[in-house]
């Protein structure tokens, strides 16, 4: 219960900054997320000032698109993860990584099955991830930390592709079920 | 929307994770945009990437990277705030989306013509399936290529198909992801319509029949060349870039 609370508090935070655009709350974001951001893309094997560029680039959207953070769909390092990962690949390929959203294109509109049935908090998954064998969690780290391509793992292991995608479904089955198991 | 064939799993980590190409990317995002189940699947994908972030240990950033940034926001025009609960903006991270509703609310033209083209993909062709070029590899065959970045010599391509046609039969060296946009194919896995999206790896042959009288329209990514098993599909292979 606990634990539960400091990921819930940033996420308080952030939609508070949607309503209030209060920028001291927005400072505090900033200390909080701003490093780990910076990290994560450093992960990804950008250099030094690129990672410092992009990370700007990051905060920046986190304040501009204050709004379209939900914060029941997600908590705020999740929201956040996926602008620094957009922003990132952004940058690498030099095109627009396809992003998805509730869509126009439904006939009929979004029904309540739209509604997440709760928030996965980091702490919950960290947990989970730490449970994982070795090998799985591997396929996890390979993919989400050095963005590498299912195939790229495949090369590096020097495990076939299916197997690749057979510890990823495993890892995802588990962290899952893990973390429903837990509520 | 009566969507049978989904994401598998591990091909909706690649797409949470950013390390999947631009091209299969692109056919995830768009199979993302039409079904809700796996939408919320992929959020919960890419809670393991706030988890990481979480866990990270921070980086030093700049001594003046708030600074600036703050100049920044200070320059930037105020943004009108969102109604609460304004249901266009409930998703994650929905840049696409989000200036989508913008330009449908002032262009009544794209409301009508929306629902043929996946927002992530009306980006590359616009909002119709109406005005593509397609370029023809055999009779009834016709093929538009998008310029989005494959892996390993893949493609990344809308495919238009008539009645009655079949694809060669093939298999695959990697990956292939292959999104319904209109009318419907039947292959050894089973029948695929709107929305339905054909998640293959390597394991599996086949070979895709139109079966409607209408033409199929898909979108289509690979990330390696494909393996035709026929002696005509390995000596036409050159000629249709697969
Ligand atoms: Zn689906
Ligand atoms: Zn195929």
């Amino acid at each position: 219960m606990r634990q539960a609370e400091a990921p819930k508090r940033w996420s308080d935070r952030l939609s508070d900054l949607a309503k209030t655009k209060d920028k001291a709350l927005y400072i505090q974001l900033f200390k909080h997320f701003a490093p780990k951001v910076k990290a994560y893309i450093i992960r990804l094997g950008l250099v030094e000032t690129t990672a410092e560029e992009l990370m700007q680039e990051t905060m920046l959207a986190v304040w501009r698109k204050a709004h379209l953070f939900n914060p029941s769909k997600a908590a705020a390092s999740t929201w956040i993860f996926t602008l620094a990962r957009n922003q990132s690949i952004d940058w690498m390929r030099k095109q627009k990584y396809p992003e998805y959203g509730l869509e126009s294109w439904h006939e009929e509109p979004d029904d309540e099955s739209d509604v997440c049935e709760q928030v996965v908090t980091s702490d919950r998954m960290a947990k989970v991830i730490s449970q994982l064998p070795e090998d799985q969690a591997q396929v996890i780290y390979m993919s989400f930390y050095e963005g590498r391509s299912h195939s790229d793992i495949s090369a590096r292991l020097g495990v076939p592709l299916g197997s690749v995608k057979s510890r990823i479904r495993l890892a995802s089955g588990k962290i899952k079920m893990m973390w429903s198991d837990d509520v | 929307m009566n969507i049978k064939h989904h994401l598998d799993e591990a091909t909706l980590m690649s797409y949470a994770a950013g390390s999947m190409s631009q091209a299969m990317a692109l056919v995830v995002a768009c199979h993302l945009s039409m079904c809700t189940a796996c939408r919320n699947r992929a959020h919960e994908s890419e809670a393991i990437g706030g988890m990481l972030l979480d866990n990270l240990k921070p980086a030093p950033v700049g001594d003046d990277a708030l600074a600036q940034v703050l100049a920044c926001i200070d320059g930037l025009p105020e943004l009108e705030a969102e109604p609460s609960g304004a249901s266009l903006n409930t998703s994650l991270n929905n840049r696409a989306s989000c200036e989508k509703a913008e330009s449908f609310s002032s262009n009544n033209d794209q409301i009508t013509s929306a629902s043929s083209v996946p927002s992530p993909l009306d980006d590359y062709i616009g909002s119709s399936l109406e005005h593509i070029e397609w370029n023809r590899i055999v009779p009834g065959v016709h093929y538009h290529d998008l310029p989005c970045k494959t892996e390993r010599g893949g493609v990344s391509r809308l495919l238009r198909i008539a009645p009655g046609k079949a694809m060669l039969p093939h298999s695959h060296d990697g990956n292939e992801l292959t999104l319904i946009l209109r009318g419907s194919f039947t292959d050894e896995v089973g029948r695929f319509t709107v929305g339905d999206i054909a998640d293959l790896d390597n394991e599996i042959q086949h070979q895709p029949l139109v079966d409607s009288n209408e033409d199929c329209i898909c979108l289509i990514a690979t990330d390696a060349p494909l393996k035709f098993s026929t002696l005509l599909g390995k000596i036409v292979q050159p000629m249709t870039g697969f």
